[in-house]
């Protein structure tokens, strides 16, 4: 490996060109069933000048030439059926097949969001049935599956904590957050309408009392909080947290991209959290799909229950499911028809799999796996943190760093061992981070294998740091130049 | 739990390795009193077998058995059995976000071949790697277009679809800009008079959608005049896409964005869908959601990576030009597929097929008595029919024929109390069409059904 060998790749399964490139005049692959009405040129009912001649540069070639195109592509890619995927934060779990063939059940896949409400009882009942779950497992009462994603999520629930404090006379201005968070936290704020606060964190990586206590001013309408936090850990201060919110008229939002670490054991609104949101991609098995789709409901205390996006799902006295647009305080919707209905599905038989006992002995799994890797790894890379952790370890990469390695290049070099690398440089609260989520589907000889890959790196480091810096070695291509793309942008193909 | 991997056996080696002695001890920092007592009171665990049946019972509650003639925002085409063995890949569908892109290079060149796609049936220069739905791409069209001209104020077409309003109404509210609504004409189309009163040089963007909520194809480029005489963008929202293989692109317009669900995408109860955002390169900067570009590795080869980052919230935290975090890869994938099997000449017929099909319908619906189309401009596969009276008691009757006759628009607009918003595409037959057409003549003759309705 020390002497670079030159991938070789003369076959197209290597070396697949853009689809654009593969086209030639005349190939289609897709045939129509003939047109049973009479035919009716373009030109006629939309005029000359509203016509399309053509789509120029559209590809043309057949339906093998698709199948190979995008079967080689999909074999440039790593995936969770792939192998261990421990992307911190991210929580890369196992996506079950049956979710998908469920999904795609002709029905619950076809029926149209303005059908009639009598003819997708089916499709009401699995938005009924997932929320009644989700509230059970975080203890809410009430719950909206709209968002899109965690980001959406956030955003309902930060206009909702405004709703509700303007409905006692004042928006307020600030919300603050911990220097810990994601960064959509702060974005879905200021598109909110409010300001943010930073909160420090203090040596353990959890909320510093005071500082809190200073910043929590009758100006600040809530705090949001990751729970466990960015770092992997519980704060076990969180009631006391909560109180400090709550006595100067503030709400407690908590960002639920972790839950993985507590379903089943512990559950969010015993802690004083007056809304979160939930990631079904996440906690619920539901498939990243390469960046999306996700899905991210909103649980809330009955306080904020007026203030949901319309419509809300609810059951009649006989047993009818119904779309309730009436909800004069709601704050409005904020994206159309119900949600990523499809992504409802698939968490519904994620749940039903599992059932309560699964669901505790997946986060018991989780948790174990990431204490795991930890001992397994901390004399070899600085653990800021040096406790118990819930669903994932934090490292820095200080040691490394003294010879000129930082977590970037150490998760390149992964790739060579055949694992995907964990999330490099986040949380910034931890100088060159090494964050890992093993999640639950981890088996341990993959861990083990992991935990000695990571090991041999280190090694690697100090004999030869070189072969770490131009990391990965065995993949198709070698590390892309990144500054020449975002300075002259390339982001489309032409002819 | 056939999920997990690892034996008791594996549990009790692990644990012990960690210096622990039992599970609970992992969870101490959580608070006794936090911690829950008992089990979650909910259903299973259920075999897969179980879980199969439970959700075929569910899906024969559906609409299934039934023609449907509904659009509006959602549309039913037919999708080559292809596009799911592809995305069944788990190369595909099981992996995340592609930040590491040498081991993401599939993900990455199909979201640059959607890119391509998209701009070249837009007419624009670049678009984005898909937003969550048309809804919010609306939305963020809007305040990018809001971040490009730094004024307050935006006027939106009265025919955009009401919920996507309603959407951008949710976002604008808290962050003090003004949002005004245009009406439309007789012709179904924007009031260009009153869109021309209503402009002023606060006046940030002109929102319109195309075909829009009425069926009724926009004059873009008369909008596009106005808007830009005033120094104001033009955005235009697309939720029907196929429109593009026979319309000539809006690209007059500043931004292009919308709905691309018709290519490939399930309707599945209104989502996961598949939102675009594109836009003429001047404006590339304040573009939100994530853009793949093409570059080279170090031996010089082809090789494409997430781009242009900084104008993102991992980055720019609470200055990014979004909260937008994930995009919808896999159902853009759904896309690209869809439109690299269909291409130019298959996407084009398929438009063709819809609007033959449409305009057919619209003239069998006009010969009957009474029904008329009440809008003059042009349509593509979707139309407003409005009826004499009791549009409630028509669609019932439909229902009882096994159709579902389309959307009674005086849900979103009092004004068109008796009338129907229907869509037609190459998934209805002819024959479906003239049992439609039957339904609507027997009511509008038969006397006993009338005497039943009063």
């Amino acid at each position: 490996m020390k002497n670079r060998i030159r991938e070789a790749r003369p076959h197209m399964t290597r070396n697949e060109g853009l689809i654009f490139e593969r086209s030639s005049a005349g190939k289609c692959g897709a045939d129509l069933p003939p047109l049973d009405v009479p035919a009716l040129p373009a030109e006629e009912v939309l005029g000359a000048d509203l016509t399309r001649t053509e789509i120029a540069g559209f590809p043309e070639v057949s339906e093998l030439e698709v199948v190979r195109h995008f079967t080689r592509l999909s074999t440039w890619n790593y995936g969770v059926d792939t192998g261990l995927y421990p992307l911190g934060s991210c929580t890369m779990k196992y996506n079950p097949r049956i979710n998908e063939a469920v999904a795609r059940l002709e029905g619950l896949a076809t029926d149209h969001p303005f059908a009639p409400e009598s003819l997708v009882q089916g499709c009401l009942k699995v938005l009924f049935e997932t929320a009644r779950c989700l509230k059970e497992i975080t203890g809410m009462d009430a719950l909206s599956l709209q968002p899109a994603a965690g980001a959406q999520g956030e955003l309902t629930g930060i206009l909702m904590i405004r709703a509700w404090q303007a409905e006692r006379g004042n928006p307020r201005k600030y919300v603050l957050i911990p220097d810990s968070a994601h960064g959509t936290n702060p974005a879905s704020v200021t598109i909110s309408g409010y300001e943010v606060r930073n909160l420090k964190s203090n040596s353990l990586g959890c909320v510093d009392l005071a500082d809190l206590d200073r910043a929590m001013t009758e100006e600040v309408a809530g705090l949001m909080l990751t729970i466990p936090n960015t770092v992997g850990i519980f704060d076990s201060q969180i009631r006391r947290i909560a109180e400090l919110v709550h006595a100067k008229g503030g709400l407690v939002y908590m960002d639920g991209a972790n839950l993985n670490a507590l379903v089943g054991v512990t559950r969010p609104a015993d802690f004083g959290v007056d809304v979160m949101h939930l990631n079904l991609h996440k906690t619920f098995s539901t498939p990243h799909g390469g960046g999306g789709p996700g899905s991210g409901p909103v649980a809330v205390k009955k306080s904020l229950e007026p203030y949901l996006p319309a419509p809300v799902v609810e059951m009649d006295a006989k047993g009818k499911y119904r779309l309730n647009y009436d909800r004069p305080k709601s704050i409005g919707r904020v994206r159309a028809f119900y949600g990523n209905f499809g992504m409802a599905v698939r968490a519904l038989a994620y749940i039903l799999a599992n059932g309560p006992e699964g669901l505790r002995q997946t986060t018991e799994d989780a948790v174990l796996n990431a204490n795991y890797l930890m001992s397994g790894l901390k004399d070899v890379y600085e653990l800021p943190y040096d406790q118990p952790c819930m669903h994932e370890c934090v490292f820095s990469d200080r040691r490394q760093a003294a010879r000129g390695v930082r977590t970037g290049d150490i998760a390149k070099r992964l790739i060579d061992y055949g694992f995907h690398p964990y999330t490099t440089s986040f949380p910034l609260i931890v100088s060159g981070a090494l964050m890992i989520e093993p999640t639950e589907s981890a088996s341990k000889e993959e861990l083990d294998a992991f935990i000695d890959a990571l090991r041999s790196i280190a090694e690697e480091i100090e004999e030869d740091p070189q072969l770490v810096l131009k990391a990965p070695h065995t993949t198709r291509i070698t590390r892309l130049d990144e500054a020449t793309a975002a300075r002259k942008p390339v982001l489309r193909w032409k002819p | 739990m056939r999920y997990l991997p690892n034996s008791s056996a594996d549990r009790a080696a692990m644990l012990q390795a960690t210096g622990h002695k039992r599970i609970e001890e992992l969870f101490s920092q959580i608070p006794p009193e936090l911690q829950c007592r008992g089990p979650l009171n909910l259903p299973g665990p259920l075999s897969e077998q179980e879980i199969l049946e439970f959700f075929r019972e569910l899906a024969a509650q559906s609409s299934r058995e039934y023609v449907s003639l509904l659009g509006a925002g959602s549309y039913t085409h037919y999708r080559p059995v292809v596009i799911d063995t592809l995305l069944s890949r788990g190369e595909f569908f099981t992996a995340y976000t592609p930040y590491q892109p040498e081991i993401a290079q599939g993900t990455l060149q199909a979201m640059f071949e959607f890119q391509t796609l998209m701009a070249q049936l837009t007419g624009m220069d670049v678009c984005n790697a898909s937003l969550y739905d048309g809804s919010t791409a609306t939305t963020e069209a809007v305040l990018m277009a809001l971040r490009v001209t730094r004024r307050r104020r935006v006027l939106l077409a009265r025919t955009v679809h009401p919920e996507h309003r309603q959407v951008l109404a949710t976002y604008l509210r808290h962050q003090g800009f003004e949002l005004r609504e245009v009406p439309y004409s007789s012709s179904g189309q924007v009031d260009g008079a009153q869109l021309e009163s209503a402009m002023n040089d606060q006046t940030a963007a002109v929102v319109i959608q195309s075909p829009n909520f009425l069926g009724t194809l926009e004059p873009a480029r008369d909008v596009a005049e106005i808007a830009h005489r005033h120094g104001a963008l033009l955005v235009v929202s697309v939720t029907e896409p196929l429109s593009l293989a026979l319309t000539k692109p809006p690209s007059d317009a500043d931004i292009v964005c919308g709905e691309a669900q018709s290519f490939g995408v399930p309707v599945s109860f209104g989502g996961p869908y598949a939102g675009f955002l594109a836009a003429k390169e001047l404006y590339l900067r304040q573009m939100p959601g994530r853009l793949v570009g093409q570059t080279v590795d170090t031996e010089g080869h082809r090789g494409f990576v997430l781009t242009l980052a900084t104008r993102e919230q991992h980055i720019r935290r609470e200055k990014a030009t979004s909260n937008i975090c994930t995009n919808q890869s896999l159902c853009a994938l759904a896309v690209t597929i869809y439109l690299c099997l269909l291409g130019k000449q298959g996407l084009r017929k398929l438009a063709e097929q819809n609007l033959a099909k449409a305009h057919y319908a619209a003239r069998q619906l006009r010969g009957v008595p009474g029904a008329a189309t009440p809008f003059s401009g042009p349509h593509f596969n979707e139309f407003v029919v409005r009826v004499p009276e009791d549009a409630e008691g028509l669609l019932e009757e439909l229902l009882r024929k096994k159709i579902v006759g389309g959307l009674h628009l005086e849900r979103f607009y009092p004004e068109l109390k008796n009338h129907l918003l229907v869509c037609v595409t190459e998934t209805i037959s002819k024959a479906a069409l003239d049992r439609m057409v039957d339904v609507y003549h027997g009511f509008v003759t038969n006397p006993k059904l009338t005497a039943q309705r009063t």
